[in-house]
């Protein structure tokens, strides 16, 4: 049985995915989102009591590495890239997080 | 003398110095200038860093360098250093990344000489380039019509003679479907057979980086260069690289062609079912042999996809949160920071990231997640099984020609079945290739796809070489 999603079940999913959503957005996503899971619903008809847990798909299957330290990005550059950092104290910045 | 067409070409030509790097990059950029203005294939071209890299080439060749002064172009999701990487959104614009991908290193070790970086669907996310934040691309056949996506960039700037070789990423077909809407070549190789260090993540499981080129010399000549094992991609596979232009036999007498008749019913374009017939009939006649075939899960292929790419998208985009790269939206409290920063994902990203976060959400993760990824397991096994009786699968790439722009930007589920024939591919972790087949009567292109064992592009480069010899592809004017 597909879902229907509501615009209030929009916003509950946009709020786990910390996105802010225009009005029209929610009301637009609400049938998008029920139409595509409507189409994947077919998914759910086929049988798979054959595969009892997802398999891996990496050919290799998991590659372990011993873990060793390396040489990685020098600090200064990669604060470069950031909207706001405290390069002295090798830092990144963001807004007050207490009390928000 | 005048600058080769073939990578391969320009690479004997500046290796014996008939002619210097810095000739053949100029002339890269000058029909870059020529022609991208109208078709929109790049979103950065980096003539200064191009020109300077040719220059270096020039007074100091590498030895054994088998692209020496090739021109490339790189889809705007692969890093390279100190030159801009978007992946085409808002969030990552102006963002210059303090490293490159493997695959640049890789190019820069083999000679080749990196022109620019070409446009896409936002965090390739989409089958047109439309969904591109810096306005989409053209198709060189018809610029009133999509290059497919969204690797469409790389694909128009080959189809188009900008440059004679490209790097795309796939992840449900984004490197094959805009080969074959614009007529070019386009590899999707074996899950882990290319380093994906580098690479900005959509679907873990999924994503891989491949080819665009005009020939298979070329694209055997760009695949061993980038094709091999990476330390720092867990998932990149350690199995021998081979030697992809030795495989250019000229010969697939014996191979055997699986053809899924049930899946080519519904949906499928006369001229693309004409071509597609066409192209098989001369694959019969250079020696293969056509079996028909059943791929019973692979109709599942869209809507397994959807779930799987998308649940692995809202998972690697929650890293865009405005805190340590790309922009940052005003704000008084970091709650409010990721809320107003992630309020610049373009419509198709958020849509992905909706769908992806909801079926991960609790309560529907079996039912949805984990559902899909045994129906995954069942798409695989229908290849392994037919895998035992044939060497590759035929199928067209695309169902249809290359649509109209804005055509399907209103409505996502048509535009997801541009990717009806390519999702399997990725689903089963498997290589496949569209080769051009042939143009419809409005001149559009046509792609045959070939899909073969893992770790075996050596016979779709083959097959490919073999059909090119016998049914030359018509290049576009543009």
């Amino acid at each position: 049985m597909a879902e229907t999603l509501t615009p209030a079940d929009v916003e509950r999913i946009a709020t786990l995915a910390r996105l802010e959503l225009t009005r029209d957005e929610v009301a637009l996503f609400a049938d998008q989102l029920t139409a595509i899971l409507a189409y994947a619903d077919q998914v759910q008809q086929v049988d798979t009591s054959a595969i009892p847990v997802p398999p891996a798909v990496a050919a290799a299957g998991n590659n372990m590495r011993d873990d060793e330290p390396g040489p990685s990005l020098d600090r200064d550059v990669v604060l470069s890239q950031a909207p706001a950092a405290d390069r002295a104290a090798g830092l990144f910045k963001v807004p007050r997080v207490i009390g928000s | 003398m005048s600058v080769p067409e073939s990578a391969c070409e320009i690479r004997a030509a500046v290796a014996t110095r008939q002619i210097s790097a810095v000739d053949v990059c100029r002339a890269a950029l000058a029909r870059i200038a020529g022609a991208d203005p109208a078709l929109h294939a790049f979103l950065h071209v980096d003539e200064k860093g191009a020109l300077a890299r040719a220059a270096d080439l020039d007074r100091t060749p590498p030895s054994d360098a088998p692209l020496l002064g090739v021109p490339i172009a790189l889809k705007d999701n692969i890093c390279t250093a100190g030159v801009p990487t978007t992946a085409a959104s808002r969030l990552l614009e102006g963002y210059i990344p303090p490293y490159s991908a493997a695959v640049v290193e890789r190019l820069e070790r083999a000679g080749a000489v990196v022109v620019g970086k070409t446009n896409c669907d936002e965090f390739a996310m989409g089958s047109s380039t439309e969904h591109s934040a810096f306005g989409p691309t053209r198709n060189p056949w018809a610029t009133d019509r999509i290059p497919g996506g969204s690797s469409g960039g790389s694909a128009v700037a080959v189809a188009a003679g900008m440059v004679p070789l490209s790097l795309g990423s796939e992840t449900g077909g984004s490197i094959r479907q805009p080969a074959a809407l614009c007529g070019v070549l386009g590899l999707k190789p074996t899950y882990g057979r290319v380093s994906r260090y580098g690479l900005i993540a959509f679907g873990s499981s999924l994503d891989q980086i491949g080819p665009f080129a005009t020939s298979a010399r070329d694209m055997a000549a760009l695949f061993g260069v980038i094709a091999g094992a990476d330390p720092r991609d867990a998932t990149s596979a350690a199995d021998a690289v081979p030697d992809y232009t030795a495989a250019l036999t000229g010969d697939v007498a014996g191979l055997r062609v699986g053809v899924p008749r049930e899946l080519l019913k519904d949906g499928v374009e006369p001229g693309v079912r004409a071509a597609f017939d066409a192209a098989l009939e001369h694959l019969r006649q250079a020696g293969a042999t056509l079996t028909d075939i059943a791929l019973p899960h692979a109709a599942l292929a869209i809507p397994v996809y959807y779930l799987v790419a998308n649940a692995e998208a809202s998972s690697n985009l929650a890293r865009f949160d405005g805190v340590r790269y790309g922009t940052r939206a005003d704000a008084s409290t970091v709650s409010d920071l990721y809320y107003k920063t992630r309020a610049r994902f373009g419509a198709e990203a958020k849509r992905r990231i909706m769908i992806g976060t909801f079926v991960l959400s609790s309560g529907y993760y079996d039912a949805y997640y984990v559902k899909a990824q045994k129906v995954r397991a069942l798409i695989r096994k229908d290849y392994d099984d037919a895998f035992a009786r044939i060497d590759v699968v035929a199928l067209p790439t695309t169902p249809t020609t290359a649509f109209k722009l804005g055509e399907r930007t209103s409505d996502p589920l048509q535009m997801y079945l541009a990717d009806v024939f390519t999702a399997a591919a990725n689903l089963a972790g498997l290589p496949a290739i569209s080769i051009p087949c042939g143009l419809t009567s409005e001149k559009l292109p046509v792609g045959l796809q070939l899909t073969a064992r893992p770790f075996d592009e050596a016979t779709l480069l083959r097959a490919a070489d073999v059909f090119e010899r016998r049914a030359p592809m018509p290049r576009c004017s543009a």
